[in-house]
């Protein structure tokens, strides 16, 4: 099971990965971070492939990609 | 390879500049041809690559300061040289230098200006490396030879200068003396062994990373950056001046003059002595930090100085602050590539000073 | 547990100063993740710009040196020579390498120095609040062309990767976005390549790569990805002009 770990306080809000997401398991979050931006976050549950398109985006290396045994 | 030149040779003083760079080590040269110094581009051009230097002539004076930038960056010994308006280009180079505590040397060969000017020596362009030609609150060591032997001797001085305090030098010439020829010896040791720069750039293999800038944006960090230069620079004043003091004992007046014009004053000391009057000179031979202590201890008992430059008066203002007008200070200039004879420094003299004996017995001389 | 993507560990763990969706940020991690890959941080100096990457050496955990504007070619000529068997990499954005610094550009390549050029370019001066920049796309307002850049008025933009291909030791010249995971992929692969140029002592690489500034573009992260696809591209088309791989030299 792969999870997708997102750093909260380093992520800006710029949402470049949302769309690139074969399954569409990320999106904005409703809180605030350290920045005053919303964060993207990962739907619990959602599926994930690795495809590693969100982190190959990420403008702030602020995605980890894990799988979870 | 070991360079065989120890006995003396006839050279110019730009040759004598260049070759004087390699005996100190220096293997890496960028420059721009510009005259009065293309003599230095040829010769570091004909010698690197007999000594496994680099030699690179650049696409502009410009693109040769931030080469210097570069390689000083990466610790090595490096030089440029340059004359008027391309001195002019590197200014942005060397507030940068110095903003990054880069050492290097740089050769001012100074010509006629403002503008394109001429190609004959001139020292107007004291303000320019004394005061600072570049932006900011930095300051440059300068060194002004006056022979062929000299500059050999403070160009070999200045790699060493430049790697103790982490700052760029300037060795202020003009263009008589870059092209005359006198004989000179390199008698100082090649160096062929340099201790490494723990700050310089070589790759963070096994420690941490090193960076070169010179930018501090975060509130406070460039005014302790600032303070730090500052304390340095009054390290320098303290411990590296340098000039020479010929006949100033009971002087009636003290040229106080450098390079070809120390050289033109030490023959108008002899010509004057002959007609009775007793002129001394004092010579600086670092220009920044200039020898203000020496001129404040000799205008305690000097009655007159004058100063003599190839320029409207820029040094003069020095030699003003360092008297704080204790006594008179009388300037001769010659500009715009003008050189000055003896007869003329000797009318001027003539003119400020009060007769020695009844006006028909001084021999007045024409120019 | 296994890990599929880690940050680099050449990137510092640090808030950027960059906007949100800037390209600065996804090039400099593709260099990081290079550096890592190929464990060459230990003789990896790169060069920043003046510019928006102006602290790159703040993010990046190698040995660097900062550059007056337009001349990190020239300081890296200085590095190099001093040091031929580092990797050397200058990092500019349009107008450090197209306006103010194209002599150096085009010396450094004309002299074939054996060093990589990555150049970043989103078509305005961002550092400074959003000015004109010499590869700004006509019809492109700006402040200081702000009723849209005009051909007559501003004259056009510069193809640098074009202009360069004419230099015959410029080995490797590339147009590469980061518009998408793929284009970013290949812009990595492009950096790579640059690196192995000078690594087999090749001569002059230079990977310009078309990147987003939405804050002076006006547009999302999002849309502005797709405006280099759609507009910029026309400007600028990807692709290869030089490559000493394909020439056989």
């Amino acid at each position: 099971m792969v999870t997708v770990k997102i750093n909260k306080n380093l992520c800006k809000g710029c949402e470049l990965c949302i769309p690139f997401c074969p399954y569409d398991s990320l999106a904005m979050d409703d809180t605030l971070n350290a920045y005053g931006l919303q964060p993207v976050y990962f739907k619990e549950g959602h599926p994930c492939n690795g495809c590693r398109n969100c982190a190959i985006m990420c403008p702030e290396a602020a995605i980890e990609i894990v799988t979870a045994q | 390879m070991k360079s065989s030149l120890h006995n003396k040779q006839l050279m110019t003083g730009n040759e004598a500049a260049a070759e004087a760079a390699i005996q100190a080590g220096c293997r890496f040269y960028y420059g721009y041809p510009i005259t009065p110094q293309n003599e230095i581009i040829n010769h570091m051009a004909m010698r690197m690559p007999q000594v496994g230097g680099t030699f690179i002539q650049a696409e502009s004076e410009i693109a040769a300061i931030n080469m210097l930038h570069g390689s000083a960056a990466a610790g090595a010994r490096v030089m440029t040289s340059s004359s008027g308006p391309g001195i002019s280009l590197k200014q942005e180079g060397i507030s940068y230098l110095a903003g990054s505590e880069l050492p290097c040397v740089i050769v001012n060969v100074q010509r006629g200006g403002p503008g394109l000017g001429d190609i004959s020596p001139s020292q107007a362009d004291y303000f320019q490396a004394v005061k600072g030609g570049g932006h900011g609150d930095y300051r440059m060591i300068v060194l002004a030879p006056s022979s062929v032997q000299e500059i050999a001797d403070l160009v070999y001085d200045a790699f060493d200068l430049a790697d103790k305090y982490r700052n760029p030098v300037m060795i202020l010439g003009d263009a008589q003396l870059g092209q005359m020829m006198e004989p000179v010896e390199f008698y100082k040791p090649a160096k062929t062994y340099l201790p490494p720069k723990k700050w310089a750039l070589t790759g963070a293999d096994g420690r941490p990373k090193n960076v070169i800038k010179s930018f501090y944006p975060v509130k406070g960090e460039l005014e302790k950056f600032n303070r730090r230069l500052q304390k340095k620079y009054r390290k320098i004043e303290e411990t590296e001046v340098r000039y020479e003091e010929i006949n100033t004992k009971d002087a009636d007046l003290v040229l106080v003059a450098y390079g070809t014009c120390a050289r033109i004053s030490r023959e108008v000391m002899n010509k004057a002595s002959k007609i009775g009057y007793r002129i001394g000179l004092l010579r600086p031979i670092t220009l920044w930090p200039f020898p203000k202590d020496a001129l404040r201890r000799l205008s305690q008992r000097v009655r007159t100085f004058m100063v003599v430059e190839m320029s409207a008066g820029q040094m003069v203002e020095d030699v003003k602050l360092s008297i704080l007008g204790r006594c008179p200070v009388h300037f001769y200039g010659r500009m715009g590539g003008g050189v000055p004879s003896t007869n003329e420094i000797i009318n001027n003299i003539l003119e400020v000073l009060p007769k020695i004996n009844a006006a028909d017995s001084v021999e007045m001389i024409e120019i | 547990m296994e890990t599929l993507y880690a940050p680099p560990k050449t990137l510092h763990r640090v808030a950027t100063h960059y906007c949100p969706g800037c390209g600065h940020g996804i090039v400099q991690r593709l260099i990081a993740e290079i550096i890592d890959e190929w464990d060459i941080r230990g003789k990896t100096i790169g060069i920043a710009p003046v510019g928006c990457a102006v602290l790159a050496y703040n993010y990046l955990d190698i040995d660097m040196s900062e550059a007056a504007h337009g001349r990190p070619p020239a300081v890296a000529t200085g590095i190099k020579r001093v040091h031929p068997d580092n990797i050397v990499f200058a990092y500019q954005g349009d107008g450090d390498l197209a306006a103010i610094g194209l002599a150096e550009t085009i010396h450094t390549a004309a002299r074939g120095e054996n060093i990589t050029v990555i150049f970043v370019n989103n078509a305005v001066y961002g550092m400074t609040n959003g000015q004109m920049a010499p590869t700004t796309l006509l019809d492109q307002k700006t402040t200081t062309c702000p009723e849209g850049r005009s051909a007559d008025e501003h004259g056009s933009p510069l193809r640098i990767c074009e202009l360069l291909a004419t230099i015959d030791r410029c080995s490797y010249l590339t147009r590469v976005s980061v518009t998408n995971p793929r284009n970013v992929q290949k812009t990595k692969a492009a950096i790579k390549k640059g690196f192995r140029t000078q690594m087999g002592k090749k001569g002059f690489s230079l990977i310009e790569v078309l990147s987003p500034c939405p804050v002076y573009w006006r547009m999302s992260p999002i849309d502005s990805m797709r405006f280099i696809d759609d507009e910029m591209s026309r400007t600028y088309p990807l692709g290869t002009f030089k490559d000493w791989e394909k020439e056989g030299s």
